[in-house]
């Protein structure tokens, strides 16, 4: 039993069949990344995980719990966080202040009227804070506005915010989208460290190959919204399906 | 101390003593001068600034912080007004029960508002705060006569019950008043031709003003205050951290009712009578002005807003054709005549052109409201002097 079970997941838009029978089980503390061509329906698939779209079949399960029906912030509660395919930071505030709010929702929960403390007097988050922002080489930036960030260190705050919530699960969205080649070997670099820490659970879509295989334990190949084959790295790289759906039959 | 760091707990002082001193500050000019009608220091005006200015500073938390426009503010301020009014005919001409009923009915009636617009963000929000603020005027004009008295407005009789305080008065309404001193009690000091008016009222105002800015500033600087920012910015990785938007939303809501019901208690007690108007939407669009002509966000911009529009509303509505008349005699008569009717229509009751003028030119030039000009202003002469030679002990600018 997986820490993540996806079984007959269906989801139609109007006449398109985006998820046909998606059956899906992610193993505790591995890296499971989810490859195929365009309008596979992998970012269906993700969203049907995080609560922004609901599955017309099938049932997702985190941790024996359904996810189905919750709210985003109820999921993220479970211990599901998520990175998108554009950066999703806060741009008007400071860097500090980015890894700050994941940390107070952490421990205060959904909401917390804490109107009248001041974020300067808690010691233990803002010490939080800085070990995240450390471990991801931003603590020098912490004053800077995120929002004027590149787009590989926006990455970078992307991540140390989920991970300054613990998740036991982390989502990643294509997480070297529009990347400079030498952001995308740093986020890798990056990603292959807190694998190392072997604390949490990765699910990857991702369109670079070299990305997917040198992190992935396990690759699904998704094509026209039902998996194709699931295995480990070595034997997708010469699956002849595998070929077939990206390359098309000629070859 | 108080849970502020060092800067701003000197700004506080600041804000303190600008407002105890507020009374001489405002009256510079002498008495029989020609530039006595620019003195703002009589208490009328003074009681409005303090005011207006919790009104936007509550409002500021909202549209400021969350970036969430409401139009239909005034609501809860009217809201306050009556509730004040109708402690002062029930209870007693003692104005602290009225101001404590005012805000609370002030917050009752945001989180009934609230609840419903927040379900709704943008302009639909701001649509449907201005439509429930609107139904709140109509209904104070028509269906609410028994408890607003319509259109004559509400005010405090020689039939009230009055159950704490009815015995001690005959033959007149007595004054509202804080525990006997009564509001409109002021104490004239002359000095230098200069007649400074030291008003209790305006004291009451300009206290509990100050006390309020403070609990705004604890706000600004609260982990709350961060989360109302981070909805501005970006709702979405909000929801996507574990943190539910909308009970925030409808605190900072709430809160800013509360301090919009307690501007409207404090109007009732400084001025017992309310009537419908202070409903209007008119009235809610001067608050929004205030804080975006001030600066929305920042923790002064919206009393620097509140206290120029006031000042040059009262200011502007009094210079009348003669008094233009006297400034241009210096030239040729056909000139004076000429420039007293290009003046006059921005004069007198033209006011609200001028302020429309001014409002535009804010919001072109400095979209960070009257801030922001400060700021620049800071900047250039601070690049002049270190263009005038090195100052070694000055910290770099930002």
């Amino acid at each position: 039993m997986g820490i993540l079970e996806v079984k007959g997941v269906g989801k139609r838009f109007g006449g398109l069949q985006a998820l046909g029978d998606v059956n899906l089980s992610v193993r505790e503390n591995t890296v499971h990344a989810i490859i195929g061509p365009n309008g596979a329906g992998k970012s269906t698939l993700l969203n049907c995980l995080v609560g922004k779209l609901i599955p017309d079949t099938g049932s997702v399960l985190f941790s024996g719990q359904s996810v189905l029906g919750r709210k985003p912030h109820e999921i993220n509660q479970m211990g599901i966080s998520r990175v998108f395919q554009t950066p999703e930071i806060f741009g008007d505030l400071t860097v500090l202040e980015n890894v700050l709010i994941p940390c107070f929702a952490k421990r205060d929960g959904a909401y917390r009227l804490h109107a009248f403390e001041t974020v300067a007097h808690e010691a233990e988050i803002n010490a939080q804070a800085e070990a995240m922002l450390k471990g991801v080489k931003m603590w020098e930036k912490r004053a800077a506005h995120a929002g004027t960030l590149s787009r590989g260190d926006k990455r970078r705050l992307e991540l140390a915010m989920c991970l300054a919530q613990g998740p036991k699960l982390l989502l990643l969205d294509e997480p070297t989208a529009g990347m400079a080649r030498a952001d995308t070997n740093a986020t890798i670099a990056l990603l292959k460290e807190i694998k190392a820490r072997g604390d949490i659970t990765m699910v990857i879509i991702e369109h670079d190959m070299e990305v997917v295989f040198s992190l992935a334990d396990r690759i699904t190949v998704l094509a026209q919204g039902t998996p194709l084959v699931e295995d480990e790295p070595e034997k997708i790289k010469g699956h002849p399906k595998v070929k077939e759906a990206y390359l098309g039959e000629a070859h | 101390m108080l849970g502020l760091g060092k800067r701003d707990l000197i700004f506080l002082a600041v804000v303190l003593a600008l407002t105890l001193a507020a009374p001489v500050l405002l009256n510079p000019f002498a008495e029989n001068s020609g530039l006595a009608q620019f003195n703002a220091g009589y208490p009328d005006l003074m009681q409005r600034i303090a005011i207006f200015a919790i009104f936007a500073v509550g409002f500021n938390i909202l549209f400021g912080l969350t970036g969430y426009l409401s139009f239909g503010h005034a609501a809860f301020l009217g809201v306050g007004s009556y509730s004040a009014l109708w402690m002062f005919k029930l209870l007693s001409l003692n104005i602290i029960p009225g101001i404590i009923l005012a805000v609370i009915m002030g917050g009752v009636f945001a989180l009934a508002i609230g609840y419903v617009s927040l379900r709704r963000s943008g302009i639909y929000f701001s649509i449907l705060t201005l439509a429930f603020a609107q139904m709140s005027y109509n209904l104070a004009y028509s269906v609410l006569t028994p408890i607003t008295n319509g259109e004559s407005g509400l005010q405090p009789d020689l039939g009230d019950p009055r159950i704490l305080d009815a015995a001690s008065s005959s033959g007149s309404v007595p004054p509202t008043n804080i525990f006997g001193l009564a509001m409109s009690e002021t104490w004239k000091v002359d000095f230098l031709g200069r007649v400074f008016q030291f008003n209790a009222g305006y004291y009451v105002c300009g206290l509990i003003s100050v006390l309020m800015f403070y609990l705004a500033l604890r706000i600004f600087r609260s982990p709350f205050g961060m989360m109302l920012r981070a909805v501005k910015s970006n709702q979405n990785r909000l929801n996507y951290t574990g943190l539910n938007t909308r009970p925030y939303m409808l605190t900072a809501f709430v809160i800013s009712g509360m301090y919009a019901g307690l501007a409207g208690g404090l109007m009732a007690a400084m001025d017992p009578l309310a009537g419908p108007d202070r409903m209007q939407w008119t009235a809610s669009g001067e608050v929004v002005l205030m804080t975006i002509l001030g600066g929305a966000g920042t923790m002064l911009g919206p009393v620097l807003g509140a206290g120029f529009i006031k000042y040059f509303e009262n200011i502007f509505s009094k210079i009348n054709d003669h008094v233009l008349q006297g400034w241009f005699s210096v030239f040729p008569h056909w000139l004076q005549d000429l420039l007293v009717t290009i003046f006059h229509p921005f004069m007198g009751k033209g006011w609200n052109l001028t302020l429309g003028l001014l409002f535009m030119l804010v919001v072109i030039f400095l979209p960070g409201g009257l801030i922001e000009g400060g700021n620049r202003l800071m900047r250039l002469t601070r690049r002049r002097r270190r263009d005038d030679g090195p100052r070694p002990s000055e910290a770099p600018a930002e």
